[in-house]
């Protein structure tokens, strides 16, 4: 499925694009259910608004995302083109959406019938995606740290998947006997820690020197963070199933996110470029919001916390870290890609030099429209934090939601719309 | 020894972008000038070291002329046409137009970067290692 040594740019645009368009629906649907379950959501973590909200942004969103983000990043860090991206990637995301549908809907209070179906389907898109992007990375000329790591973050999504399947089967045929408490922390710490966790860390030490003009992350973190934090899993899994204390391996992994997050932080503080812009915005927002995961998560070994706080690390995680991260990928990734690509439709005509330019980044996504999109996301996600302490607050921060993941899903819209423009128009001018 | 030199000279582009950038932004037009003609340089002579010495000389050890090398050669010719651009943008003194063009530049020279950094730089040692001295004084030179 992967074809040998490539420095070709890019799949088609619509390959990417399909998921990135995708994740804000279900970022809005995710807003809507806790707009309509309000406090009650949150009234411990076994709600089933908990859940299908949990998962509408998991795989809905931040899987989405990096699904996409994946197919357009293989050519660029392990120099491996994907053969029939068109058709793998559609597969995919057909799958991927269809899967995330029918999970919520099974959470929700569908019949058990949404649950299986949302087996298979879930399981033939991330199990494609697995395979895809695990061929590639197993033939990648080179094995340098990006390749490496990337490959401890699939595995991490791996072993999520497999979890998930088994809880998800467990909901479909209720006569499967199943340890699901344990089971369903397994499945979160190795979704959110194994996989979001190390893609994010694996693509920052590529994305953050490179685009921010910062020094290098030092080569032990980037050589150890994940193989660490993947033991630390291992033997969070290990102590839980055998019945063993599990603070240990919790700590370890809280410090390692953590430290991860103040590198990050440090980095940035010393970049290169002066210019502040939404996207760094973004990703500064999403290293504060991981160190404070970190810390609500060790502070919760100490302390008992109320049901309701218990989702504090969750949700500072999901919302302050892993969506602001998306949102400042998205903020670059995409008018980047509607340029290249009419470049190169560009280059292939060749009447139409001189008397026709692509729009450079800023004219496809200005600035102020990322703020805007930065302002919603910052609001949104106060007023989620405030609900935590003031359930009363939760119907109001659906609300924000709905509106952070509709300024995005518009500022990406209106990208669309005018790379399809100015197709239009290079085609006339031709 | 090439792949670390070669990705040196990237690093001091880096820099003088980074320069130019924070002087447009800031809104100083002659500012700017100065350091974009100065990274305009570094950046086309990396270019040229390339087009000039590294790549035949990569083409001729390994007989590859239509792999790598040519989708290296094609995202030169556009990161030249952003160049045209900023330049415009430029004597026009407009300066939102400049950094419009200039980070677009950015994230097109950092990608193509990493396929060289990544790939073709290791490629590049593994074919021509016993040379590196010669061919990096060559690179020098051009």
């Amino acid at each position: 499925m992967t074809a040998a040594l490539s420095l070709e740019q890019a799949p088609p645009l619509s390959v990417p694009l399909r998921f990135f368009l995708t994740a804000p629906v279900f970022g809005i649907a995710a807003g809507g259910v806790l707009a309509w379950a309000g406090p009650a959501a949150f009234a411990s973590r076994w709600t089933p608004p908990a859940l299908a909200l949990a998962h509408l942004l998991g795989l809905g969103v931040l899987t989405m995302v990096m699904c996409g983000a994946l197919f357009q990043l293989l050519p660029v860090l392990a120099g491996v083109r994907i053969v029939r991206a068109r058709l793998i990637g559609g597969a995919c995301h057909a799958l991927l959406v269809a899967g995330t549908a029918a999970l919520a809907a099974g959470f929700l209070g569908a019949d058990t019938v949404a649950f299986r179906l949302a087996v298979p389907l879930l399981g033939g898109a991330l199990g494609l995606l697995l395979a895809v992007v695990g061929t590639g990375l197993a033939r990648a000329p080179r094995r340098h740290d990006s390749v490496r790591g990337m490959r401890w973050a699939l595995s991490g999504l791996a072993v999520a998947t497999a979890l998930g399947l088994i809880l998800a089967l467990g909901h479909g045929w209720s006569t499967l006997p199943l340890a699901r408490a344990a089971f369903t922390d397994l499945h979160l710490a190795w979704a959110l820690l194994g996989w979001v966790t190390l893609l994010v860390a694996v693509v920052a030490w590529q994305v953050v020197p490179m685009f921010q003009v910062t020094t290098e992350y030092p080569p032990w973190l980037r050589r150890a963070l994940a193989p660490v934090m993947w033991l630390l899993l291992a033997w969070l899994t290990a102590a839980s199933l055998a019945g063993r204390v599990t603070w240990p391996a919790t700590t370890g992994l809280a410090l390692a996110c953590a430290g991860f997050a103040v590198q990050t932080l440090v980095l940035l503080a010393r970049r290169r470029r002066r210019r502040r812009d939404a996207s760094l915005n973004f990703w500064t927002l999403a290293m504060v919001g991981l160190a404070a995961a970190a810390l609500a998560g060790l502070a919760s070994l100490v302390v008992p916390l109320p049901p309701r706080l218990g989702l504090a690390p969750a949700v500072l995680f999901v919302a302050g870290f892993a969506l602001a991260v998306i949102n400042g990928m998205l903020l670059k990734i995409v008018p980047f890609l509607v340029w290249l690509h009419l470049q190169q439709q560009l280059a292939a005509t060749p009447a139409a030099p001189g008397r026709f330019v692509p729009p450079d980044m800023h004219a496809v996504l200005p600035e102020p429209r990322a703020r805007l999109q930065l302002g919603s996301f910052a609001l949104a996600l106060a007023v989620l934090v405030a609900g935590l302490a003031v359930p009363a607050l939760l119907r109001l921060a659906g609300i924000c939601w709905i509106g952070a993941f509709a300024t995005l899903g518009w500022n990406l819209v209106r990208a669309v719309r005018l790379y399809h423009a100015q197709r239009r128009r290079l085609a006339t001018a031709a | 020894m090439i792949g670390e030199f070669m990705t040196r000279s990237h690093r001091e582009c880096d820099e003088l972008f980074a320069v130019a950038e924070a002087a447009a932004s800031g809104g100083d037009l002659s500012r700017t000038q100065q350091a974009h003609a100065a990274f305009e340089a570094a950046l086309l002579h990396h270019l040229g070291m390339e087009e000039n010495v590294l790549f035949p000389d990569f083409e001729a050890a390994t007989g590859m002329t239509a792999g790598p090398t040519a989708v290296m050669r094609m995202e030169h010719g556009q990161m030249r046409g952003l160049f045209t651009q900023m330049q415009q943008a430029l004597d026009s003194g407009a300066l939102e137009g400049y950094l419009g063009a200039a980070e677009t530049l950015l994230i097109l020279i950092q990608q193509h970067n990493m396929k060289e950094e990544h790939m073709l730089y290791p490629m590049c040692d593994r074919a021509l290692g016993g040379d590196a001295g010669a061919i990096i004084g060559r690179m020098q030179a051009a």
